[in-house]
């Protein structure tokens, strides 16, 4: 089960997070997660919103010379105690899978546990692995209603 | 008049009256294109071509109607087809980057190798240099020109040679202190890092440096970075020209006066053109300059476009030497950028981009000069294609081109990513350079 995330590219210069974030604001564009990875030189923002809001934000970014890239990822719920994630991650390594990233939502989940967004090597191998662990994985509906 | 010693190497040479010296360019000149015209069959057909025989050629007043030699024709006709002699009588074979990441290069016979170090040996000389003279030469030994020839020259003289060649500063500055080297040649930005570094260490030049002159060149530099080099070494800087194509340095030199450099015009001669028109200026306007070998035997070039631009004067030089000088080189008539000594084409760096799968050919060449070090920046635009969600497929592609620029130009570079559309657009000329040096 997978959800949609939307990248964009930014040069690494003062200035350009916020104006990208204004824009999808101005456009109420609602960001459900985030995650920025930076190098030297410029950087990837990676975001989770409304898939009814992805090709508006994608058509927005392209008006205004932004390059995006909508791909999916997989989002799970983790039981929000100490050691919940190191669980999730336990099954990962066991299966020889390994995390490109990982990311937390903006927003507090239902009582007691943590969703966080994961970009695997092998998604569809990850997803059968989830599945077999009974590792939730929330669907782009469940994400949509947050 | 400065009151300086003048020492010349070759007076007879270098202090013939003009006529003299219009006389002798006169019948080398006739000569170099009968051998040019029988034994080069590009240079045959191109002289065939403006109808044009080696008898047409009588005096330098002829050369005008000499057709141009280029760049690209050492290129065209890698390695040996320019030669004018047999390939055995080749003895050495020098060379520098080309356009296409294959260099170019020049075959010497023993004349030339002779004539090269007689040129050398008039350079050092006009710097103050004697058999007395320790000589540190801590340009590259190599298939670049600049230590070999320093050591021939200073080794035509007598001088004691110390070829250290380039880098491992610490020892260079050891080796200065403990042989006592009074003359250095190296490239100007090399000096400069050597003299910083010699002040850093707390040594005194004067005291436990013993240079008293250095010969400069490879690279472009100001009037103002030599006026600062002579000051933090206390020496005499002496500029130097000279190109692999003519045979390397020692084609013009400055004499101590250090007001222009001295072109050795009994073995090459000098014009101005109008680099649009092609046609000879003057003495005095500045244009490009073209070079003419008269004594080279193995790979003789006529009328050479350099695509550097300068002046040259025939008026009289305190130092007593009758030859022509041309100015300092102020800029240049093409794009070609010379970065740590080495020829970059902007084309160059175009054609690796274009080649890359997903890279735009929008690109801007950032040049700036960090701790006395050329640094060469690529500026290249984000593309669709190339995006990625992971920084890691991002960076392989940037891990691609700054490899394939090392592998074509032979420099490293820095690739870095820029916003779509935030490059210059190509309208008939775009601006792709930004060079930050202070030159």
């Amino acid at each position: 089960m997978f959800i949609k995330q939307l990248s964009v590219f930014l040069e690494n210069n003062p200035g350009t997070l916020r104006a990208m974030t204004e824009l999808l604001g101005r456009g109420g564009i609602d960001m459900l997660a985030l995650s920025i990875a930076d190098t030297q030189s410029f950087g990837i923002v990676r975001t989770i919103i409304n898939s009814s809001q992805i090709d508006d934000a994608v058509t927005l970014l392209k008006e205004n010379g932004y390059i995006s890239k909508v791909n999916h990822v997989i989002c799970a719920s983790v039981p929000d105690r100490p050691l919940g994630l190191t669980e999730l991650l336990s099954v990962i390594e066991e299966s020889k899978l390994s995390v490109e990233y990982m990311y937390s939502f903006l927003r507090a989940a239902e009582k007691g546990t943590a969703r966080m967004i994961l970009r695997l090597d092998d998604g569809k191998k990850a997803e059968q692995v989830f599945e077999e662990h009974r590792i939730k994985m929330l669907s782009q509906a469940e994400v949509d209603k947050m | 008049m400065s009151g300086k010693q003048h020492l010349i190497y070759n007076p007879e040479k270098e202090c013939m009256s003009r006529d003299e010296m219009h006389a002798w360019q006169s019948a080398k000149l006739s000569e170099t294109v009968r051998r040019e015209y029988e034994n080069v069959p590009m240079y045959r057909a191109r002289m065939d071509a403006k109808g044009l025989k080696p008898e047409d050629i009588r005096t330098i007043e002829d050369i005008k109607y000499l057709p141009f030699m280029e760049k690209t024709d050492l290129r065209d006709y890698y390695p040996f087809d320019l030669l004018a002699c047999p390939k055995s009588e080749i003895v050495r074979i020098h060379g520098s980057s080309g356009t296409t990441g294959k260099p170019i290069v020049s075959g010497y016979t023993r004349s030339d190798v002779n004539v090269w170090s007689e040129m050398m040996a008039r350079t050092l000389t006009a710097a103050g240099c004697t058999k007395d003279d320790v000589v540190q030469v801590a340009y590259g030994f190599g298939l670049f020109t600049g230590g070999f020839g320093a050591y021939q020259g200073a080794d035509k003289i007598g001088a004691m040679v110390v070829p250290m060649s380039s880098g491992n500063t610490q020892r260079q500055i050891m080796m200065m202190q403990d042989l006592g080297a009074t003359m250095l040649c190296c490239t100007p930005s090399y000096a400069t890092y050597l003299g910083e570094t010699i002040r850093e260490m707390g040594l005194v030049p004067g005291k436990d440096i013993k240079l008293k002159a250095g010969c400069f060149g490879a690279e472009p530099w100001t009037e103002a970075m030599r006026v600062h080099l002579e000051e933090l070494l206390g020496i005499d800087a002496c500029d130097i020209y000279g190109l692999t194509e003519m045979g390397g340095p020692g084609v013009a030199f400055n004499c101590l006066e250090k007001d222009g450099m001295h072109v050795n015009e009994d073995h090459v001669i000098a014009e101005i053109i109008d680099p649009a028109t092609g046609e000879q200026l003057p003495y005095g306007e500045k244009g490009e300059l073209v070079f003419t070998t008269i004594t080279k035997t193995g790979m003789p070039m006529l009328r050479y476009r350099t695509h550097d631009i300068c002046s040259l004067t025939d008026k009289p030089c305190a130092c007593g030497r009758t030859t022509v000088r041309m100015s300092r080189i102020t800029g240049r008539t093409d794009d070609m950028l010379i970065i740590r000594g080495v020829n970059v084409f902007p084309s160059q760096i175009e054609t690796v981009l274009v080649k890359t799968q997903g890279v735009a050919p929008h690109y801007m060449l950032v040049v700036d000069r960090v701790n006395n070090s050329d640094t060469l920046e690529v500026q290249v635009e984000m593309t669709e294609e190339m995006f990625s969600d992971t920084v890691g497929q991002i960076e392989n592609v940037r891990r691609y081109i700054t490899e394939q620029i090392k592998s074509v130009v032979g420099i490293s570079a820095k690739v870095t990513l820029n916003a779509p559309k935030s490059m210059p657009r190509s309208e008939g000329k775009a601006k792709r350079i930004i060079d930050n040096r202070k030159l």
